[in-house]
């Protein structure tokens, strides 16, 4: 069964080389990426099915037994966070045909957002800790290729930024594998998980702990770790922002649940509580970053910090319904983050700005879209019956459970302040009538195949997040089991090292 | 010979970072190139240090005899030297780039992507005009 584990690097991995090659031929290119990210899509549903239906999925790279070869595996979890990628990954490819010019396209834009997607794929089904940052290294090198790609000032202003951090966390990662390595003689996750426990010197393992921490909440943006993402998320065209909303941040989220689930869980009083400090000031920084902004896409960006913090919160407080609230979070996140960024790309094509100071009338002209921006706003507010309610219900309660009255307090004031961003964009661009100096009008009108690749993906993220929020229980039943298997990894144990450790 | 080692890596991340603090964009690549052997270093370390034991395996033999150097660490750097070159060459291109486009190696000076003027209640036309 391995082969459906690789089919999701595979398949994006083959796309990049093919649409390469047809790079000349541009209609031929779009088809090549829009085929390729269909076929991503209906692998990682395929591989999530068959998660759901055996059990845990493990592959041995060339046939080594582990702990020496790398394996791939597919978890819940795992297979979960695939198949998000591969959503998004397909309907963000739809949009960016419509939006992502002749000229960026022509200097392999496609293949630089499938090689994304192949790392994204595979840090989230690795088992072996170096793979790991092979694959952080796969989706950071794409990245930096997307957000310079264009070379407009502002966007090699952000990517200098966006660069300099990201590889000093690169840099902390690899020597933490190192010190890793050196302290337990293996890199293999599942064996790590009993390896970190026979260490003598547990202050070491908790030193790298910290490092590891350091590292991951860098990519995932948290205080006070996350001041590269809002200065250059908003300087690409907006499916490269939307796609790095949507998965870059979260796949730093999931290295943080997968290290502190499977091996970092033997000193839950250290790990776990700079970690639940860290969420709740990384919902309040981010929130407030998001009041002072009045451009769109500055004002998501702020957001998506805020929301790290509630996801952090998810694995801090490490019980297993606050695990189901992190899980439930994350899927919740990524589809409507990444569809509110693509509401701003279509404001900004029909209007002609980002800057609320100069749109207005939306409402007005394009009724439909103010109603589709509705929904993942207020699902991102956290209002019933949309996906965020549940997702924040979780949350709470689980943090009420363990009478952390104060974390409680704060995810629902920053939930109120993240209404109140999501009041200011509908206000100020949908409700206020147009200002006289108001961006330039008269874009062209949108033609036939840009009202459908706009339109369609959002529509489509959408109706997730509604079927989320109105038919919870299949949803919710799903989070619970992945949660149960990250709190209890024996399973996930067993299944990569044919039970029980060595 | 561990201990050497150990005192350059710490040395290596010192200089590093010193350097990397600096509002120079230069001064941040030449700490990044620092850096980069400083972990390799660690790594190597890590892997405990075994000198004249090539891990060759004899003939007739499925295993080596003796203890030989551990080979696994270094099949990593390598790894990571490589995708450290590769990073650190698009590091260099960028910064080249950035110079040419915004006329400043200062990160301070920096400000096309969050420009400070912002705060001002009426807005001045930014001239941003990005394709979407």
């Amino acid at each position: 069964m391995s082969w459906l584990l690789v089919l999701p690097i595979a398949i994006p991995m083959a796309t990049a080389v093919l649409a390469l090659l047809v790079r000349k031929q541009h209609i031929m290119e779009r088809y090549v990426s829009a085929g390729g990210g269909a076929a991503l899509f209906v692998a990682t549903v395929v591989l999530l099915a068959a998660v759901w239906q055996d059990g845990t999925l493990v592959g041995r790279m060339g046939n080594w037994p582990p702990p020496f070869g790398i394996v791939l595996v597919a978890d819940l979890f795992s297979a979960v966070m695939v198949l998000i990628a591969g959503l998004t990954g397909l309907l963000i490819v739809i949009f960016a045909l419509a939006t992502v010019d002749v000229e960026r396209e022509r200097f392999a834009f496609h293949s630089f957002y499938h090689i994304l997607l192949g790392g994204v794929c595979g840090a989230f089904l690795t088992g072996d800790v170096f793979n790991l940052y092979v694959w952080f290294e796969v989706m950071l090198i794409s990245s930096f290729a997307l957000i310079a790609l264009g070379g407009e000032k502002a966007q090699l202003d952000g990517a200098v930024k966006y660069a300099a951090i990201n590889l000093v966390s690169t840099i902390l990662f690899l020597t933490s594998i190192g010190l890793l390595y050196g302290a337990t003689g293996t890199l293999n996750m599942a064996e790590l998980n009993q390896a970190v426990r026979a260490v003598e010197n547990q202050g070491l393992i908790d030193a790298i702990a910290i490092m590891f921490l350091i590292a991951f909440g860098i990519k995932a943006a948290v205080f006070p770790l996350f001041f590269w993402l809002p200065a250059s998320y908003h300087t690409p065209p907006v499916a490269v922002t939307a796609i790095f909303a949507a998965l870059m941040t979260k796949v730093g989220v999931y290295a943080l649940f997968r290290m502190f689930t499977l091996v970092f869980t033997n000193d839950l009083a250290l790990t776990h509580t700079v970690m639940l400090v860290v969420a709740a000031l990384t919902m309040i920084t981010g929130v407030l970053g998001a009041a002072a902004h009045t451009d769109i896409r500055r004002i998501l960006s702020f957001h998506i910090v805020s929301q790290i913090g509630y996801m952090v919160l998810g694995l801090a407080l490490f019980t297993p319904l606050a695990l189901v609230g992190g899980v439930f979070y994350l899927i919740h996140h990524i589809i409507v983050k990444a569809n509110l960024f693509l509401i701003g790309g279509v404001i900004k094509r029909v209007a002609g700005s980002f800057d609320l100071n100069r749109l207005g009338g939306l409402y007005l002209s394009h009724p439909v879209l103010a109603v589709m921006f509705l929904i993942p706003a207020f699902s991102l507010a956290g209002f019933p019956p949309l996906s965020g309610f549940w997702a924040k219900l979780i949350l709470i309660k689980a943090s009420l459970d363990l009478e952390e009255y104060l974390i409680a307090g704060v995810a629902l004031v920053v939930g109120l302040l993240t209404i109140y961003s999501m009041t200011k964009i509908w206000i100020q661009a949908f409700w206020k009538p147009l200002p006289a100096d108001g961006a330039p009008a008269g874009p062209a009108p949108l033609s036939g195949f840009e009202r459908v690749a706009l339109y369609t993906p959002i529509i489509v993220m959408c109706a997730v997040t509604v079927t989320i929020g109105i038919w919870v229980e299949p949803f919710f039943v799903f989070a619970e089991r992945a949660a149960q298997e990250l709190i209890e990894p024996a399973g996930y144990v067993a299944a990569v090292l044919g039970g029980g450790p060595r | 010979m561990e201990v050497l080692l150990a005192v350059l890596v710490g040395w290596l991340f010192g200089a590093a970072v010193y350097l990397m603090l600096s509002r120079s964009l230069v001064r941040y690549l030449f700490g990044l190139v620092l850096i980069s052997n400083a972990a390799n270093l660690a790594i190597f370390a890590s892997g405990r240090l075994t000198r004249g034991a090539p891990a060759l395996v004899p003939d007739g033999l499925t295993a080596p005899a003796e203890v030989v150097a551990n080979a696994l660490p270094q099949a990593l750097i390598l790894t990571a030297i490589v995708i450290g070159f590769g990073l650190l060459a698009f590091a260099f291109v960028l910064a080249y780039r950035a110079h040419d486009e915004l006329g400043t190696v200062d990160t301070d000076a920096m400000r096309v992507a969050e420009p400070i003027a912002e705060e001002k209640p009426v807005p001045a036309a930014s001239g941003r005009e990005t394709a979407v």
